[in-house]
């Protein structure tokens, strides 16, 4: 059975564009996507992927607010019964210049299990999530 | 002269409408009183005897069809798993199908909703969760939480497609009778509750009519087809799709402003009207009713108060609020009161327009505004019913008002609140000889002339 993905772009963001390029790859690759598109509140994906009991959430933010938009999430995804799920976020995470070392840390604090910078090819997300199912395949034998 | 007899048996009332299937027109209207707690036959041939008089004897009918919301409607609850998703499409289909919910619950049962559940006693129960291929877990949870309880009623099930076989088999243990129909959501942006509706229509005719004792009058009926509700929408939907050749009229709104609920149906798909808003939440049902159990004129008088106030209730009634509150009492305390004289009437319009006014705020979509960095972005939940060309309004409360234009104007957009998608300029019009049900039931087997009767009793109140 494919495994399930939510995807989205969380907050107050309308760029849709690369979302849904990277949905599309995803699907290529044999996943089950389920989209949520642009403006995605947070509570939305934790919904989503408890009524489509996805394995993976994979988050979105172009504008520069993304962290504030996703402190909690993973708090978020524990309270809702999801406590294992495989959550990822990429794009532009942050405003200015900043090293990715350090944002990159703030959001591994904030309980994601990946962070991407921009310009992350979508080769390299398929190649991470297949390590990670695989490890968590690994664990549950 | 081929002719039809619909009958609706009403809480209070058993309704008959003769209508000639020539011309599609009115033959004529009686009514009896609903006693369906004792012999629903009596109320019926007191009704029928009416009937006979006004038409110095009755013609041989056709069809003789029926619809019921006797014996406290079809009460039902619903379960799904996330309550802004599959619980909420398990309620709308609940709704659709004409249901009285009585209970809605979400995410896994615990002992204690499982005994609420048995307490309500519904006639059904709509047990949905998980998109397809999505979870599972809890909608078996649930399915087992059921099958173990004391609860016999029948139960639909519309839930992720990968579990209904196993629930079928689990809950089918000879006692109870289930039955199986598409997910409710399929997927998490498509909204698929025809299949569901079309399934509690269906135990309802073949089952809940006889646990309710409407069936002893099947000598003189053909069938008890649907709950009045979705009689009422069926016939609101065959207005605005018309039939073939026939245009209908296009999306629409029917407000019913009852004694113990107000009920509003909107036809249409709900679109944003304007370009490039952006739609948020779930998709929206094209036939969509909403009931509000608070917004009753007779039952609820002091909760319309409370939403409104009394002071508010006074102006518009042109009373003072010593004298508003007085009368106010007194109807709370005689529900079965029809207004009497000018006071009473202005009174107990404006409780209606006032309950109109809040269930169609509540039935209609919003749309706000949002600033992202890219500039603002106007974001539409709910239906977007600001283009819709007709509103109409059924039942005693408007029909008989001196001023219906008034009462379906509270149903419309209102400058002091721009953000609710209400109809900007719509038509206003009244179910004048209470067609939409008899029409709704009529088109089960002639949509044509069902069209037409519903069409021709509508009375244009403003253009």
């Amino acid at each position: 059975m494919p495994r399930t993905l939510v995807t989205g772009v969380i907050g107050a963001d309308t760029h849709i564009v690369g979302n849904r390029i990277l949905s599309m790859a995803l699907e290529d690759a044999g996943y089950r996507v389920v989209a949520l598109g642009a403006l995605t509140p947070a509570a939305d994906f934790v919904r989503a992927a408890i009524e489509t009991a996805a394995d993976a959430i994979l988050v979105s933010s172009l504008y520069g607010q993304g962290e504030l938009d996703c402190r909690g999430f993973r708090d978020a995804c524990i309270e809702a019964g999801l406590d294992d799920i495989l959550l990822y976020v990429g794009g532009n995470l942050v405003v200015g210049r900043q090293p990715w070392a350090e944002v990159e840390r703030r959001f591994l604090d904030m309980g994601f299990d990946r962070a991407f910078p921009p310009g992350t090819r979508v080769e390299t997300a398929l190649a991470a999530l297949a390590e990670d199912f695989a490890a968590r395949d690994a664990r549950a034998q | 002269m081929k002719a039809a007899l619909l009958v609706d048996f009403g809480s209070t009332w058993t309704k008959l409408r003769a209508l000639d299937l020539d011309g599609g027109t009115l033959l004529g209207s009686a009514q009896g009183p609903s006693t369906v707690t004792s012999d629903i036959n009596v109320g019926f041939d007191a009704a029928l005897r009416a009937l006979a008089e006004r038409l110095r004897g009755l013609p041989d009918f056709a069809y003789r069809l029926a619809s019921s919301s006797a014996a406290g409607g079809l009460r039902m609850v619903t379960i799904g798993l996330v309550r802004e998703l599959t619980a909420e499409a398990a309620r709308q289909a609940a709704l659709g199908a004409g249901a009285r919910l009585v209970g809605s619950f979400a995410y896994r049962l615990t002992a204690s909703d499982v005994a609420a559940v048995a307490a309500l006693a519904p006639d059904i129960v709509l047990l949905c969760g998980g998109t397809d291929g999505g979870n599972r877990e809890v909608i078996l949870h649930n399915a087992h939480a059921l099958a173990a309880s004391a609860l016999r009623c029948p139960v639909v099930v519309a839930g992720n497609r990968e579990a209904t076989d196993e629930i079928l088999a689990l809950l089918d243990d000879g006692e109870r009778f289930v039955t199986a129909a598409a997910n409710v959501l399929p997927a998490i942006d498509t909204l698929d509750i025809e299949p569901a509706r079309a399934a509690i229509r269906d135990v309802f005719m073949r089952r809940i009519v006889s646990a309710k004792g409407i069936d002893r009058v099947h000598a003189a009926v053909d069938g008890v087809l649907l709950p009045t509700p979705a009689a009422v929408l069926e016939g609101a939907k065959l207005l605005a799709d018309g039939i073939g050749a026939r245009a209908g009229l296009g999306a629409l709104v029917v407000v019913d402003p009852g004694g113990a609920t107000t009920d509003v149906h909107s036809i249409g798909t709900g679109e944003p009207a304007a370009a490039g808003v952006i739609r948020y939440g779930l998709p929206e049902p094209y036939a969509k009713r909403t009931v509000e159990g608070d917004l009753g004129v007779r039952h609820n008088v002091s909760a319309i108060v409370a939403a409104v106030g009394v002071e508010a209730i006074a102006a518009d009634a042109g009373m003072t609020v010593a004298e508003a509150s007085t009368a106010l009492d007194a109807l709370e305390s005689r529900v079965e009161t029809l207004p009497g004289n000018a006071a009473e009437r202005a009174l107990d319009e404006t409780l209606v327009r006032a309950a109109v006014d809040i269930a169609m705020k509540r039935h209609a979509g919003t749309v706000e505004t949002v600033y992202t960095a890219q500039g603002p972005v106007q974001v539409q939940r709910g239906k977007d019913l600001s283009a819709v060309k007709h509103v109409i309004g059924t039942g005693g409360a408007i029909v008989h008002a001196r001023d219906p234009a008034s009462v379906l104007a509270a149903a419309c957009a209102d400058a002091r609140d721009p953000q609710s998608l209400r109809p900007r300029a719509p038509r206003l019009c009244v179910d004048a000889h209470y067609m939409l049900y008899a029409a709704g039931l009529l088109a089960q087997v002639d949509r044509a002339v069902a069209f037409e009767c519903a069409r021709r009793g509508l009375r244009i109140v403003k253009e």
